[in-house]
């Protein structure tokens, strides 16, 4: 039986068609991926699902009923409920709370009777086979055990369907194989899911069937016993997508970038690396393993206690982010909409804040001309999808915002591009851009360090793949003798000496 | 409870300032730890006390207030002009009316943040000068001495009343033991209520608040309507005391009952704070006036005081979740460094 039926579905916001006749089902007790690049409609579907947008035609049925008038409410109400990337809690109130707020509205009561809520509460969490104390406050709990409380509270609503929106983004491997050792055990109970995510291996592990649209349309609905990766890329993209293992090095000539001994307190020790010019090295480790530390320390946000950095041959004292500026290293962060970019400011002006002496006049004023060329020739090497650059970076989708932000530093030409996460939460489409770019400027000479969770983006891009644990160097490996079983062992085991 | 964790408590480390303090001060002079002392300091303290209640409600919602003053004043020059106009009138019925119009003009406030999605801080700041302007065009700023009876006499009332080893008679007064009553009032209804809940939630997370189905309108409204209340309750104590409109009387002590609230533990990006630690930041404030005045020290020391208040608090509040940040990220690779080693073993 389909608990969820959507039947040709349309909306339309201005003159943009977002969904153009999608057909959509979810079985009870099952786990539906849903999948597509940005912009392809699935968020849009998911808000027809759950009561936010109406759609201008078609039908949608939940649990066998025909939806005329759909709402928030109505939907939760109905058993959908969606628990959203930032999962939507309360970091103040305690976990009964967290996890009954919804029955504690719908009572009659003036009162908020939590003593009545906790023995409720209780009894999902031990349901879930979760050891979490109710009475702790949110935000005193890891992100994977809050990630827990957001699913109980959705058991609470008494949901019938969970819509998990990339539910695996902040979760470390082990975590993410519980999360779905958890799923399993709920839909063996008749609980249905959507699945969203960009990890195609997430989707081929968990998923029972798969739905994958583009441009607002659904181009596939398979099992997943009968799908490969490569053919979801390619229904995915409409055309097929080369994932390959990097294998012509450009690396050359002595190195520019030379660290020794670098340690931080409390967050990492000892490591020592060297990159030659047009190399590109990957560090990976499980979060928490130190490496966007390091990265922040060799830019100068968080600068290290001790140990030296080395910069074409000059030793480099990095205590802020101009000195490493001024020597060449740039910096992409992985949190880009906080740290990276300007959302409301043009896609040119974002592009050109980090250089703008280059587009000086004689009287040091801006020229306009020289910066909008130079910017055009961004966006047209990046493949930046916009018909003016005077757009505001916030019209486009993450994988474009992204790739805004790598055109900004790649401006200043820099001898070192640290990229951290470059491809979190993007479509397969812009991560290509992003790499042929990457693997463009390696050639120039430029270094490059990646740091990346996903294991295949690493071997497809790097020429050597450094592993770090608990702030430590644990392993380092040719990407041409790597293998992700051996990377992902790598990164499971500990430092030599473990001291803190 | 762990003691660490029992230490990092606001209301913990103010109860220790507030012995520690008042040891100080009653070395100074022997007369203060007395109850006749501690019942006039806390009279005095009384209307700073009642807008602590309704500023650290008006913080832990998310919102801020600095009009709450202006409001008071207006109140207190319409209702007293009022009652003097039309003659007889008693005390009930001034707070009546002082609440009704208090309710209106915090409403106004609520009214204009909510529906405008404008900044708290600056549609009060605007308010303020607005609601005060309009009052002295109104008055011409005439002060008004000749107040109502009835206000005194609310002043002098006293709840329980002994005689002193000095032959004086003293109690708790009359005004203060409704500051506690409110105090005690508001403390149940923000912990067990679903509105006081709401207002919790919303400061907490104000996009989660409304995407669970709190009704954000009514909490924004209710949270400056019920300001406006209390600021409005607080004017008629503060005319009982002062037995006098004195038109630029109130507004300007603003910062100083924002920084009662916040050295109280209220967090000024929302979501936390209590009525307990409002208290006790309240209590702090009235020892240290108390000790400046017996070591004769100016008193323009005190806006010096208020304004190193505010900022340590709101500096202290970013250190600790700075602290608290780091800490997650450090048990997190504890936990997996356990998780590893546990795997390793099989």
């Amino acid at each position: 039986m389909n608990f969820i039926d959507a039947k040709q579905v349309v909306k339309n916001f201005g003159g943009v068609q977002a969904l153009k006749g999608v057909d959509f089902t979810v079985e009870t007790g099952e786990i539906m991926g849903l999948i597509g690049e940005n912009g392809c409609g699935k968020s849009t579907l998911m808000k027809i699902i759950s009561g936010v947008y109406q759609p201008d035609s078609g039908t949608l049925e939940i649990a066998g009923k025909r939806i005329e008038q759909n709402n928030p409410f109505e939907a939760i109400r109905l058993g959908v409920s969606v628990i959203y990337q930032d999962l939507s809690l309360f970091p103040n109130l305690t976990v009964i709370e967290n996890i009954c707020l919804g029955p504690i509205i719908g009572d009659d009561s003036f009162f908020s009777r939590q003593g009545r809520y906790r023995d409720k509460a209780l009894a999902i969490l031990r349901d879930l086979g979760v050891d979490i104390n109710p009475e702790d406050l949110l935000e005193d709990l890891p992100i994977a055990k809050q990630q827990l409380v957001a699913i109980a509270r959705a058991l609470a609503n008494d949901s019938k369907l969970l819509i998990l929106d990339e539910p695996t983004t902040a979760l470390t491997r082990r975590e993410i194989v519980q999360l779905f050792g958890l799923l399993g055990d709920l839909k063996q109970r008749g609980l249905s899911f959507i699945f969203i995510s960009h990890k195609l291996g997430e989707i081929v592990e968990i998923c029972d069937r798969l739905t994958i649209m583009r441009d607002g349309l659904v181009v596939g609905i398979e099992r997943v016993a009968d799908l490969t990766i490569d053919k979801i890329e390619s229904t995915m993209l409409g055309r097929s997508l080369e994932f390959r293992k990097k294998t012509t090095s450009y690396a050359s000539g002595e190195p520019v970038l030379q660290v020794e001994n670098l340690s931080k307190k409390n967050h990492f020790r000892d490591v020592s690396f060297s990159l030659r010019a047009g190399e590109i090295l990957g560090i990976s480790g499980l979060l928490g393993s130190g490496r966007t530390e390091l990265a922040s320390a060799l830019f100068g946000i968080g600068p290290a206690d001790s140990g030296r950095i080395t910069i074409r041959g000059q030793a480099a004292a990095i205590r802020r982010v101009g000195d490493s500026i001024r020597r060449g290293v740039a910096y992409v962060p992985e949190d880009r909409l906080t740290q990276g970019l300007v959302l409301n400011h043009s896609i040119e002006n974002n592009i050109a804040v980090a250089t703008l002496d280059k587009y000086l006049n004689p009287l040091r004023l801006l020229d306009f001309r020289k910066m909008k060329s130079e910017v055009g020739r961004w966006i047209e090497s990046l493949r930046i999808k916009t018909d003016d650059g005077r757009k505001a970076a916030n019209t486009l989708s993450g994988g474009n915002q992204q790739k805004i932000v790598i055109a900004k530093w790649l401006a200043m030409n820099p001898s070192v591009l640290i990229l951290d996460g470059p491809t979190v939460g993007i479509d397969v489409g812009a991560k290509s851009a992003i790499y042929e770019t990457i693997e463009q400027n390696a050639r120039d000479g430029m270094a490059v360090i990646i740091i990346s969770d996903e294991i295949p983006e690493l071997l497809a891009n790097c020429d050597r793949i450094l592993v770090m644990g608990g702030g430590r160097v644990t392993g380092e490996v040719a990407a041409a003798e790597a293998s992700e079983e051996k990377l992902q062992e790598m990164m499971e085991r500990l430092p030599v000496s473990q001291r803190r | 409870m762990h003691i660490t964790k029992l230490l990092r408590r606001r209301e913990i480390v103010l109860v220790a300032l507030i012995v520690i303090l008042s040891v100080a001060t009653h070395a100074l002079n022997p007369n203060f730890l007395s109850l006749e002392n501690i019942t006039d300091l806390l009279k005095s303290f009384t209307v700073l006390g009642i807008f602590s209640l309704g500023v650290v409600m008006v913080i832990v919602s998310g919102g801020f207030d600095v009009s709450f003053t202006a409001i008071a004043q207006v109140v207190q020059y319409a209702v007293v002009a009022l009652f003097i106009h039309t003659g007889g009138g008693n005390i009930y019925f001034a707070v009546a009316v002082a609440i009704v119009f208090g309710t209106l003009l915090g409403l106004a406030n609520g009214a204009i943040i909510h529906y405008y999605r404008m900044p708290a801080i600056i549609v009060t700041i605007a308010t303020q000068s607005l609601y005060y302007g309009i009052m002295y065009v109104i008055t011409q700023g005439q002060l008004i001495y000749d107040i109502p009876g009835f206000f005194w006499e609310f002043a002098d009332a006293r709840v329980g009343n002994f005689t002193g080893a000095h032959g004086g008679s003293f109690g708790l007064s009359l005004p203060t033991f409704l500051w506690f009553i409110l105090g005690v009032i508001l403390f149940f209804f923000l912990s067990y209520t679903k509105l006081g809940r709401s207002v919790y939630a919303s400061g907490g997370n104000r996009i989660s608040a409304e995407r669970i189905g709190f009704n954000l309108a009514r909490t924004t409204l209710f949270v400056y309507g019920a300001m406006g209340a209390i600021a409005a309750f607080a004017s008629i104590v503060h005319v009982s005391l002062v037995q006098a409109v004195i038109p630029n009387s109130i507004v300007g002590s603003e910062m100083q009952v924002i920084a009662a609230v916040v050295l109280g533990g209220a967090s000024v990006t929302g979501g936390r704070g209590t009525v307990l630690g409002t208290f006790l930041g309240v209590l702090v404030f009235a020892i240290l006036s108390n000790s400046l005045t017996l070591l004769k020290i100016s008193s323009y020391y005190y806006d010096v005081f208020t304004g190193l208040i505010i900022l340590v608090s709101i500096t202290a509040n970013a250190i600790q979740v700075k602290r608290q940040k780091s800490q997650r990220i450090r048990v997190q690779i504890d936990e997996e460094h356990e998780a590893a080693k546990v795997g390793a073993a099989y």
